[in-house]
């Protein structure tokens, strides 16, 4: 079986020959679409940025904007993509590429097809504009909720020359799609379906097993093959450090991976659920995780990360872990002979390593309800949007009506060689009233949490005090009826 | 008003239009060099080794590269023909046999693939000898290791005039270097063509220096090589004197050959590899007056020119000239050195030096305002030039009266004593978050202080149909310079925009030309379409005399109609008019000439008229401060440019806010950190990504940002009475910085001097917040309790600002 193929733009086109390493981005150039660009092959300018036709939840399509440089060229087996030559033509411009182009919004024009394609993505967001009939005019301003634009859909998008603000004006002056929008009509169509796919070149072999029997039987066999979900950290480690794997097993596909849940006792989100969906799905339930995920690397990139991959890289500046240690999350880990759940602060066990055993794959997060009614997520890092944690914070915390601390669970990030709870901290807050001279003495302990070390984001000494001013920042932001309940 | 500055009616310049390749930029069809190769299987890449030394003899064994499947070949120093140098100065080996920086490229691979080419990389073997290096100023000024020139701005007897001022100041002022960070790193494809021509497409500001640097690596002359510059995914000054290696690399190979080569950096090889801003070392001592006037100054400045001098020389040069940036200065002694060190050559980056000397004397008044009692404000608006003042180096400030004009405006549409009462009120509120606004001027030269370099020509071609297409000198950044030029070519020809085509910039259209940097573009360039199209209107118009039975001074050309002075008689078709002057064997195309009048400078003496004319701006920033983290919010800035009469309106507000979002990240963001250890990675950048290395993003763009051009502005020795905008913008940002550093006080004890580490970044704000805090603490005054010294990390200027 060698039919692998892609449909760019409308045109099929065959991925045969594809090494397992080749990025969408190089496989697009090498046909010929040089609208995407590579500024940084690590996800962080958006310079490839393509659509990708995904499920909405329901049956019907999205179109979802990812980093072209991070995904894998053959995870791309029997789905479609859109690029910004396929949105317009110089001689008949896609609304967001005339939006651009009117306003000023490219100088040099290299990030722009990216931009674009953010742009559309966002322009096309189910519940941002409905389109149809009443689809508005030319003339039509955005004026309510339901069409504005949310910025936040640019910010994994860099732009060198034009400062932003025309990029601005041109998204926000966007109305909504045409009734006869091919690209909007094809949102009430499912999505491509899923295609296991096989395919070697080069020596080396792209993998994306049918079901999740499948892949646990292969890792089995071949437990040290590399495990891919969204690929956003994979994908940099192939593209900046020439990392290449033998065996590359996909697995954010499989739907047994991908369950949402909730019950009395808690939530379990599947571990290759989309960041993405993952907010969606838990639409404002879990406060402490809408605090996180817009502050998690880019829409770009939580358009492809997981959970689960997030957790499996193991990364000590990894901001999910922090949040979910402070959620008391547990991991359900899965493997040929079996399951077993790990609670998260047993999980990690030093830089990069944990519990999981070779062939094990994570399946599931449980997030145990209720949930702490005091939350906060503070993430310190040089840039507000899309930029890598120095340090991350995350609080749960339970005070009483008596005004008494009856549980703490605090989760830190970028202190040690893990993600790790704050258990001094925690202990020193229990039972005392929640309070300043309280919440000072607990800040000054938790200042003294994790081994900090200095690096070119931040020096030992500040990511201390950051840890410190996270919870006198928390007890000055608390509103007091988050605190303690009438 | 100068035939240059008049503007006929109808004029297509002054109207408002998107950038030439907007269509073909939205919709991913704009062709940048490394599209040209892509899907080509002729091509071969290029692929560096790269010391993972900063000084160290090298000794190469290329061998186990060439057993690498799809590996064609090595590049070493014994294949170049020519002479063995990248650089103007002929300092800079192609292939050292030392290399000087961690990073320096050492051999390069030619592969099948990048595959091929970078595993070729990976296998040779390269021994070092290390030698000592220096990586720092600090280290540099402590071995004497400078290069180049140390030259010296000199008016007046500062020495005495600081004698017996009332108060003198004195500091260290640091500031950081930048990375361009254009978005498509350096690209060069070469390939010989079936006459033995050498074309080279190159990313490059510079074309006819990359040709001339392919030209001496070949050892052939100018004429062989060809290099074609077609659009640029943006430059910024670091795409004028950087290209000029690679392209030779791939025209080396492409000789070698005889297939194609192209050179495409990965981003990690373009920061590694190429140069950046220079950081600046000052120390300074200041005198002002009671009221706060500013009486002399003398400082040192010296820059981190890195292994090599590249521009050096004169971005030091201009950073001396601006170091009184908008301000009076009667005694002044500046003082300027460029340290060699094992770095990346650093090199031009928009305002070449300007801002860094700016740097000097903003940072001096944002300390110095609170110990002389004086409103920040106050203090730089007494001291704004006034007309009839001289700069220190002996140019008039013409037109000084617009820096007042801008500056008072500014306040008004910013509101800002308004807005500066809420905010003591909000801060008063508000324990934990401060906010300021601060104001501040620019004053910047415009022309190439090479003197020199302030030529350009143009090639125009009339075809008989009359449709025209213009060749001219200059490169297309982004900046708008194309866009600029078919408006020029237009207005000057009297046809319409759809009737004007512009070719990409080609070293065998227009020879010998200048850079396209120090904002000079469009001055340049466009004068020299200008004289191009007037020739040639002025050989059709005896034609449309003749045709139209009037006078030939009498003929008007517009909107692609030749006619008489009454625009609704008899008028004929432009391409009538030019298929009729062909009939009479009148030649229909020219070449335009221009060089700037006027200029008069001695590099030696660092006297003269080096400027045509300054730009002037002023900019209001309003920051908010998290006293818990130092990350700072940037609410609204409101800007007032001059961009003289503008060409094109849509092109120069974008450049306005480009350069200001720039230099915003150069002042509070961008942070290049490099390893000063003596470990074994000494001299390595440690932000060598785009994960690391963190530019402006939608989150730094200000909430509120109004930007305007003064009004009736015409300058009247440019090009129809525009002015330069590429960098003059750029320093605008210095209101950010001094805003910070305003919030930054109100943690502080009244009257606190605050010393800010730059970049501006979170931690550098924070531990300044601390700093205030623990003076506020010492004063008895309520506030927060403070925490311990910031450490050498945070990047504070070392020597404390000292009160005699």
């Amino acid at each position: 079986m060698d039919d692998w193929t892609v449909t760019v733009n409308g045109r099929s086109r065959s991925l045969h020959d594809v090494a397992p390493h080749t990025s969408a981005l190089d496989w697009l150039r090498a046909q010929g679409l040089t609208g995407a660009k590579e500024g940084c092959a690590e996800g962080e300018c958006g310079a490839c940025s393509v659509l990708l036709a995904t499920p909405d939840g329901a049956d019907g399509t999205a179109w979802t904007a990812v980093n072209s440089c991070l995904v894998p060229a053959a995870a791309l087996d029997g789905q479609e993509v859109v690029t910004a030559e396929g949105l317009g033509t110089p001689e008949s411009m896609h609304p967001v590429q005339a939006a651009l182009a009117a306003a000023g919004g490219s100088q040099c024009g290299y990030c722009t097809p990216g931009f674009a394609c953010s742009m559309a993505a966002e322009f096309y967001r189910a519940g941002r504009a409905t389109g149809g009939a009443d689809a508005s005019t030319d003339d039509a301003a955005p004026t309510d909720d339901a069409v504005a634009f949310d910025l936040h859909a640019l910010a994994g998008n860099l732009c060198r020359c034009t400062g932003y603000r025309p990029i601005r004006d041109a998204a926000e002056g966007l109305g909504v799609p045409d009734a006869d929008d091919p690209l909007a009509e094809r949102r009430s169509h499912p999505a491509p379906a899923v295609v296991a796919t096989s395919l070697e070149a080069g020596g080396a072999r792209f993998v994306r097993p049918a079901s999740l029997d499948d892949a646990l039987a292969r890792l089995a066999d071949e437990p040290d093959a590399t495990v891919i979900a969204g690929s956003t950290d994979w994908g940099v480690e192939v593209n900046l450090r020439g990392r290449r794997a033998p065996l590359t097993v996909a697995i954010d596909r499989l739907p047994e991976l991908r369950a949402f849940a909730v019950d009395d006792a808690g939530i379990e989100l599947g571990a290759a659920l989309t960041l993405s969906e993952v907010g969606r799905l838990l639409d404002g339930r879990a406060p402490l995780l809408d605090d996180l995920l817009p502050q998690f690397a880019s829409p770009l990139i939580r358009n492809r990360a997981t959970l689960g991959g997030n957790l499996g890289t193991a990364s000590p500046i990894g901001d999910a872990a922090p949040a979910l240690l402070a959620l008391e999350a547990r991991l359900v880990l899965v493997a040929a002979d079996g399951e077993r759940e790990v609670d998260l602060a047993e999980y990690f066990t030093g830089y990069r390593t944990t519990v999981r055993r070779p062939g094990e794959l994570i399946r599931a997060v449980r997030i145990p309800l209720p949930l702490a009614p005091l939350t906060g997520f503070h993430k310190v890092a040089k840039r507000r949007y899309d930029d890598i944690s120095s340090v991350a914070v995350a609080f749960a915390l339970d005070v009483g009506a008596d005004g008494v601390v009856a549980s703490a669970r605090i989760g830190l990030g970028g202190v040690a060689a893990t993600p790790i709870r704050a258990r001094a901290t925690e202990a020193v807050l229990v039972g005392r009233r929640w309070d300043l001279d309280t919440v000072r003495d607990a800040a000054s302990v938790l200042g003294s949490e994790g081994t900090p070390m200095s690096d070119h984001r931040a020096s030992a000494e500040y990511r201390a005090l950051m840890l410190n001013r996270s919870l006198l920042k928390l007890y000055r932001s608390a509103r007091p009826e988050e605190v303690v309940p009438a | 008003m100068s035939d240059l500055a008049a503007r006929p009616e109808g004029a297509m310049v002054g109207a408002a239009l998107p950038h030439e390749s907007a269509a073909r930029h939205a919709t991913g069809t704009a062709v940048y060099t490394d599209d040209l190769a892509a899907g080509r299987h002729d091509v071969l890449t290029a692929w560096p080794v790269q010391s993972e030394h900063a000084h160290a003899l090298v000794s190469l064994d290329v061998g186990p590269a060439l057993e690498v499947p799809g590996v064609v070949r090595v590049l070493t120093a014994a294949d170049v023909p020519g002479e063995n140098d990248a650089g103007a100065k002929h300092d800079e080996p192609l292939f050292p046999a030392e290399a000087m920086f961690h990073g320096h490229a050492l051999a390069w691979i030619l592969g099948e693939t990048p595959e091929a080419a970078r595993l070729g990389a990976a296998a040779v073997r390269v021994g070092y000898e290390p030698l000592p290096s220096i990586v720092t100023v600090g280290e540099a000024i402590e071995a004497g290791s400078f290069q180049g020139i140390a030259p010296t701005v000199r008016r007046g007897d500062a020495q005495a005039a600081l004698a017996g001022a009332p108060h003198v100041f004195e500091g260290v002022s640091e500031v950081n270097g930048q990375e361009h960070f254009y978005l498509e790193t350096h690209a060069s494809l070469a390939h010989v063509d079936s006459e033995g021509q050498v074309f080279v497409e190159s990313s490059t500001q510079h074309p006819s220096e990359t040709q001339e640097i392919v030209a001496h690596v070949l050892g052939v002359p100018n004429h062989r090589v060809t290099v074609q510059s077609l659009r640029l995914g943006g430059g910024f000054g670091g795409k004028e004197m950087q290209p000029h290696g690679f392209a030779a690399i791939a025209a080396l190979g492409a000789t070698l050959t005889g297939r194609p080569v192209r050179v495409r950096l990965t981003r990690t090889q373009d920061l590694t590899m190429t140069g950046k801003r220079h950081p600046f070392h000052a120390t300074w001592r200041a005198g002002f007056d009671e009221e706060g006037r500013i009486l002399a100054l003398e400082a040192t400045l010296t820059s981190n020119g890195g292994w090599c001098l590249d521009l050096s020389e004169p971005v030091l040069g201009r950073a001396l000239c601006h170091v009184d940036n908008a301000y009076w200065i009667p005694d002044l002694t500046v003082q300027g050195r460029i340290a060699k060190t094992n770095l990346t050559s650093q090199t031009a980056f928009r305002g070449f030096g300007g801002p860094q000397g700016m740097f000097v004397i903003e940072d001096i008044l944002g300390r110095v305002a609170p110990l002389l009692g004086i409103d920040p404000a106050e203090l730089r608006e007494r001291n704004l030039y006034r007309p009839g003042q001289t700069t220190p180096y002996g140019q008039p400030v013409r037109h000084a009266e617009r820096l007042h004009e801008e500056w008072a405006r500014v306040r008004a549409e910013s509101r800002f004593d308004e807005r500066r009462a809420a905010i003591a009120a909000f801060n008063d509120a508000h324990p934990d978050v401060k906010r300021a606004l601060a104001i501040t001027p620019v004053k910047f030269g415009i022309s190439f202080t090479f003197t020199a370099y302030n030529q350009a020509g143009a090639l125009v071609h009339v075809y008989k149909d009359g449709s025209v297409l213009v060749n001219h000198g200059g490169t297309e950044l982004g900046q708008g310079l194309h866009t600029k030029m078919l408006q020029v070519a237009a207005t000057a020809l009297g046809v319409r925009m759809s009737a004007v085509r512009l070719a990409p910039t080609r070293t065998d259209k227009v020879p010998n030309t200048s850079a396209t940097a120090a904002s000079s573009g469009a001055d340049l360039n466009g004068a020299a379409v200008k004289d191009a199209c007037d020739q040639i209107r002025g050989r059709m118009a005896p034609v449309a005399a003749r045709l139209l039975g009037i006078d030939e001074a009498d003929v008007r050309f517009a909107a692609g109609r030749v006619s008489g002075p009454d625009p609704d008689g008899t008028s004929l078709g432009f391409d009538e008019v030019a298929e009729a002057a062909y009939a009479d064997r009148v030649q229909l195309f020219a070449a335009g000439f221009y060089r700037t009048e006027g200029l008069g400078w001695e590099p030696g003496a660092m006297q003269g008229h080096p400027f045509k004319y300054f730009a002037y701006g002023v900019a209001a920033s309003e920051v908010e401060v998290d006293g818990f983290t130092g990350a700072t919010r940037l609410l609204r800035t409101d800007i007032v440019h001059d961009v003289g009469d503008s060409l094109s309106p849509i092109i120069d507000l974008g450049q306005v806010e480009g350069a200001f979002m720039q230099g915003v990240g150069w002042l509070a963001l961008e942070e290049l950190r490099w390893d000063t250890s003596d470990g074994p990675g000494r001299g390595r950048l440690l932000t060598q990504s785009a994960s690391t290395y963190k530019l402006p993003s939608f989150s730094e763009l200000p909430d509120e940002l109004n930007v305007h051009f003064l009004e009736r502005a015409t300058e009247d020795g440019a090009v129809y009475g525009s002015k330069a905008v590429g960098e003059p913008p750029f320093m605008l940002a210095f209101s950010v910085r001094e805003a910070i550093r305003e919030a930054v006080a109100a943690f502080g004890p009244e009257g606190y001097s605050v010393e800010l580490g730059s970049p501006a970044t979170p931690e550098a704000v924070f531990w300044a917040i601390e700093a205030a805090r623990a003076a506020r603490e010492a004063t008895g005054e309520p506030g927060a309790p403070s925490t311990p010294a910031a450490p050498e990390l945070a990047g504070l200027p070392a020597a404390a600002l000292r009160r005699r």
